[in-house]
């Protein structure tokens, strides 16, 4: 069993503190770059039965790739608070946020949590590095701002069995434990913090910790979850699980606006059905102004869900003798949409729900094709022809359990 | 009478089919009653907590063959349907294995190592069976013609299924009509070398028939077993979250939220007839309600020769119904145990117990199991279909323990000198000790055990004779003959007196399309 203690990956690609362990579990060997780092898309041959550990049992994903920022000082709320969207200034201590960010011209940059720490600290994630921008914004504020991607390790816990799990380790219950809410608590006298947050729009938590305790705390929540159902799982069962849940993916469904190379390109958050974070009240924030005159004239775009409805679907492919083939991982091509021959818009990611039993999308549509119930054509290739077949927009997340708020009697 | 009592439609049972028809009913705005005998809904497919802590799907044990019209249209992932995938076939054999699995590649490596010509025809099988299920689905899909006077509906549904048959190329037709005739063994020796692949892959052709392997119409039954799809997939079988009554009360939340009365403990004893025309039914509680139609959900036997009185029936519909094959030839081993199976030849914990294990070694295992209860005996050696529900849903058991479910074959109803408890331990303890002769630590960790026999399938679950289909599914009892020539439309001898179990077109298993089909006949007259 040496050779497994001495396992090291041949890569230029970060490995993550959990890699240890996870380079031995995977036995498909599939790996995807995060944020430069090596990331598995699936531990076994197949990702269903991760998928299915995401809604029925608990699913442990790695997720310490995340860009994380520790954001310290008397102005930590001030540089938050003109940073983002949302109104930090409501945020109480062991709350956490869903926030997008917008340049000046009221673009998104970027989306993520912002995680109140202490009175006057902070973290925020993002997809991207987003140090310099952050950095740019804090000009004349009494702040640190550090790094913390390397610094913390963390891990999502997801599914329905996640609390129970999480509860047979953790000192303190986490049954008071609200959604998008955190604490500290320690499994065996190491020190975590969980927030009840995810990616999956399920009951779940993620799991935040110092690097060198990673190991220790990936065995306990193996061995502990074990009766539970505890899954290692990769990304293509997560890329399912968010779609359902109507989560946004940088890079996939939008664009930053700090690398966009043409206008077209970027989105307000209103074009990314985010218009909810948006706190016009709030003082003044980057991109309020340009956000304000969206507003008044309405934003040309939406993003929308929508469902590709069966039984033309079903027809395409009985035409051509087939039974219908339906996608069996999240899809991120770029794929129009059409309303009476004209193109509206362009679905940026989709899938089969196992769950739901249904084919889903997420898509921009000109605003005017928006509403709830429009039936629009969506371009489908059948044996190398294209096609195109009805869907319909549908109110997103697609998946919403209600177990994803509660909290045990 | 109080108009309480008075409903557009009652059905009889609250099974998986009679839910669904009702489900349909209420979708379509009708005032509909669901009767159900027992204190628990979902007929054959039902979870029970047998013993403290832990679940059986104590009947029917998986999934695949749920239309997919069905579960979107009453909205059941809504209530509740949630179906894991049972992704391997484990035979072990005695000092090794075929352990079959989702991954194409590792599936073809693991066959290949028992024969190369068999892992290269495995991948052509595949997807000529999907061809084949392409070719059946609209026939299963239609409502059976009344081929003897047919009306102008019997005309246009034979019509689109002579359009749908000119559609089928060569191969398909002449798979079809090997599949319709022949035995799953002769089918499967022109494909197949390895034994134990061979004996594995015809199991699913006598599973809840009075057949072998070598039986002529058995590779039918193995068709129905393949017509199964999840998410389009043929040929894959799924585990319900919570166990196959959580597919029954998937359904029974949908007809509810469709408006449907449901009532359990509601045992009926007769239908009431008036002028050879159905207005209701009597409790054997003395209760009685009055309806348009009456459906029911139970087999051939009970509709026709037990709810109603033979003389209000056709002599020659009474005399088919009699003659319809019902044998029951299986019983259910259900297990719970402190730890998991440990198998000789794959110890440990793996893969192969998160799908279904089957004894299968080979057709000669199988086919002695079936001479056994030709002659009146229980298998001495049966034939099983193991899962671990707690390994694929850990809800299913207290933490750290498992349940097992052993489907087992054969176990005929008319067994030498009848059913009784001894006879039950006895068989019981024939299942323990085959599986025993594979995973030996199995005696050490049963905790409790549940054994049904075909007479207890009868009398706990209204199954005449024990058969799991309500009727075998041989060709003589199939489409226009199911359950009787001219009455496979769903409807009966008495006027608005209609049917919608197993029993019917298209047959047994976890489908939904009896009560579908039915709904939708009764719909067009209504």
């Amino acid at each position: 069993m040496s050779y497994y203690n001495q396992f090291t990956a041949n890569t230029q690609l970060k490995l993550s503190p959990f890699f240890e362990r996870t380079s031995k579990l995977n036995e498909s060997q599939e790996w995807r770059r995060w944020s430069g780092y090596l990331s598995a898309t699936n531990y076994e041959l197949t990702h269903e039965n991760e998928y299915f550990a995401i809604r029925t049992k608990a699913a442990l994903l790695d997720i310490s790739p995340l860009k994380k920022y520790l954001i310290e000082g008397p102005d930590a709320l001030n540089l938050l608070d003109r940073l983002v969207t949302r109104n930090i200034k409501i945020c109480k201590v062991g709350q956490v946020m869903y926030t997008p960010w917008c340049d000046e011209n009221g673009k998104v940059i970027d989306d993520g949590t912002v995680q109140r720490l202490s009175e006057n600290r902070y973290r925020i994630t993002s997809a991207e590095p987003n140090l310099d921008w952050i950095n740019h914004v804090a000009t004349g504020m009494n702040v640190k701002i550090i790094d913390d991607s390397e610094t913390t390790a963390a891990l999502a816990l997801q599914g329905p069995n996640s609390r129970e799990i999480l509860n047979s380790i953790s000192e303190i219950s986490l049954n008071g434990l609200k959604f998008f809410w955190m604490m500290d608590t320690n499994f065996n006298g190491i020190p975590v913090s969980i927030s009840r947050t995810g990616y999956t729009g399920d009951l779940g938590y993620e799991i935040w910790m110092q690097p060198e305790n990673a190991l220790l705390i990936w065995d306990l929540l193996l061995e502990k979850g074990n009766t539970y159902g505890i899954t290692p799982t990769g990304l293509h069962a997560l890329d399912i699980s968010r779609i359902e849940a109507g989560l946004i993916l940088l890079d996939v469904d939008y664009v930053s606006s700090r690398h966009a190379i043409i206008e077209a390109r970027k989105s307000s958050p209103f074009e990314l059905g985010l218009g909810w974070a948006i706190k016009m009240k709030k003082d003044d924030f980057i991109g309020k102004n340009a956000l304000k005159k969206e507003l008044e004239c309405g934003p040309e775009w939406e993003f929308v869900g929508i469902e590709i409805e069966w039984s033309e679907l079903e027809n395409h492919y009985r035409n051509v003798g087939l039974a219908p083939g339906l996608p069996s991982t999240a899809w991120r091509t770029s794929t129009p949409l059409y309303y009476n021959s004209e193109q509206i818009g362009y679905a940026t990611s989709g899938t089969w729900s196992p769950i739901l039993k249904r084919y889903i999308a997420l898509a921009h549509v000109k605003s005017e094709y928006s509403k709830k119930g429009t039936i629009l054509d969506f371009e489908i290739k059948i044996e190398h022809f294209k096609k195109t077949t009805r869907a319909r927009v549908v109110n997103t997340p697609f998946f919403n359990p209600e177990r994803k708020r509660s909290c045990p009697a | 009478m109080s108009s309480l009592n008075n409903y557009d439609a009652i059905v009889i049972g609250g099974g998986h089919n009679g839910l669904t028809a009702a489900a349909y009913l209420g979708r379509a705005g009708k005032k509909v009653l669901v009767l159900e005998r027992r204190h628990i809904l979902g007929g054959a497919a039902v979870t029970e907590e047998v013993f403290p802590g832990f679940k059986f799907s104590v009947c029917s044990y998986v999934v695949s063959l749920m239309k997919a019209n069905v579960i979107r249209e009453l909205m059941l992932p809504k209530f509740g349907l949630e179906i894991l995938p049972l992704e391997s076939t484990f035979t072990p054999l005695e000092n090794d294995y075929l352990l079959r699995t989702a991954d194409s590649d590792q599936t073809y490596r693991e066959i290949a190592r028992h024969s190369l010509r068999d892992a290269e025809t495995y991948t052509r099988f595949g997807p000529l069976m999907g061809q084949i299920g392409m070719a059946v689905r609209p026939i299963l899909e239609t409502i059976a013609p009344n081929a003897i006077r047919p009306s102008l509906s019997d005309l246009f549904n034979t019509k689109k299924l002579l359009d749908h048959v000119k559609t089928l190329t060569t191969q398909q037709f002449e798979y079809l009509t090997k599949l319709m005739t022949m035995s799953s063994a002769d089918f499967l020796d022109e494909w197949f070398e390895f034994e134990p692949l061979k004996a594995t892959m015809s199991a699913s052709g006598i599973i809840g028939t009075f057949m072998g392997p070598r039986s002529p119409g058995s590779a039918y039954v193995m068709l129905h077993h393949y017509m199964g799809d999840i998410d389009g997939a043929f040929r894959a079988w799924g585990f319900q979250k919570g166990g196959t009554g959580e597919v029954s009360m998937a359904i029974a939340r949908s007809a509810e939220h469709f408006g449907v009365d449901i009532k359990t403990e509601a045992s009926v004893m007769n239908i009431i007839i008036k002028n050879n025309k159905a207005v209701g039914v009597a409790l054997e509680n003395g209760d009685e309600y009055r309806s348009d139609i009456v459906i029911s959900g139970l087999d051939p036997k009970q509709s026709f020769l037990n709810l109603v009185n033979e003389n209000e029936l056709p002599s020659e519909f009474v005399q088919d119904i009699k003659n319809f094959r019902i044998r029951g030839s299986s019983g259910k081993v259900n297990l719970a145990l402190d730890g998991l199976p440990d198998f000789s030849c794959l110890p440990g914990n793996g893969h192969h117990l998160r799908g279904a294990i089957s004894i299968s070694p080979s057709y000669d295992h199988l086919e002695n199991a079936y001479d056994d209860a030709k002659y009146g005996n229980f298998s001495k050696k049966p034939f099983m279909d193991i899962i671990l529900p707690s390994v694929l849903d850990p809800e299913m058991a207290p933490p750290g323990k498992h349940v097992m479910s052993c489907f087992v074959q054969y176990a005929p109803y008319n067994i030498q000198g009848g059913w009784n408890d001894e006879k039950r331990e006895a068989f019981g303890d024939t299942v323990v000790d085959t599986l025993a002769h594979y995973a030996p630590n199995i005696k050490d960790i049963i905790l409790h055990r549940q054994v049904l026999t075909p007479a207890d399938l009868e009398s706990t679950f209204g199954l005449t004779e024990g058969n799991i289909f309500h009727g075998e599914l041989t060709i003589q009892q199939l489409f226009s003959l199911r359950p009787a020539v001219r009455w496979a439309d769903y409807t009966t001898p008495i006027r608005n007196y209609y049917q919608c179990g197993s029993g019917t077109h298209p047959g047994g298993g976890i489908t939904g399309s009896p009560g579908e089909m039915a709904a939708k006949k009764i719909l067009g007259i209504l």
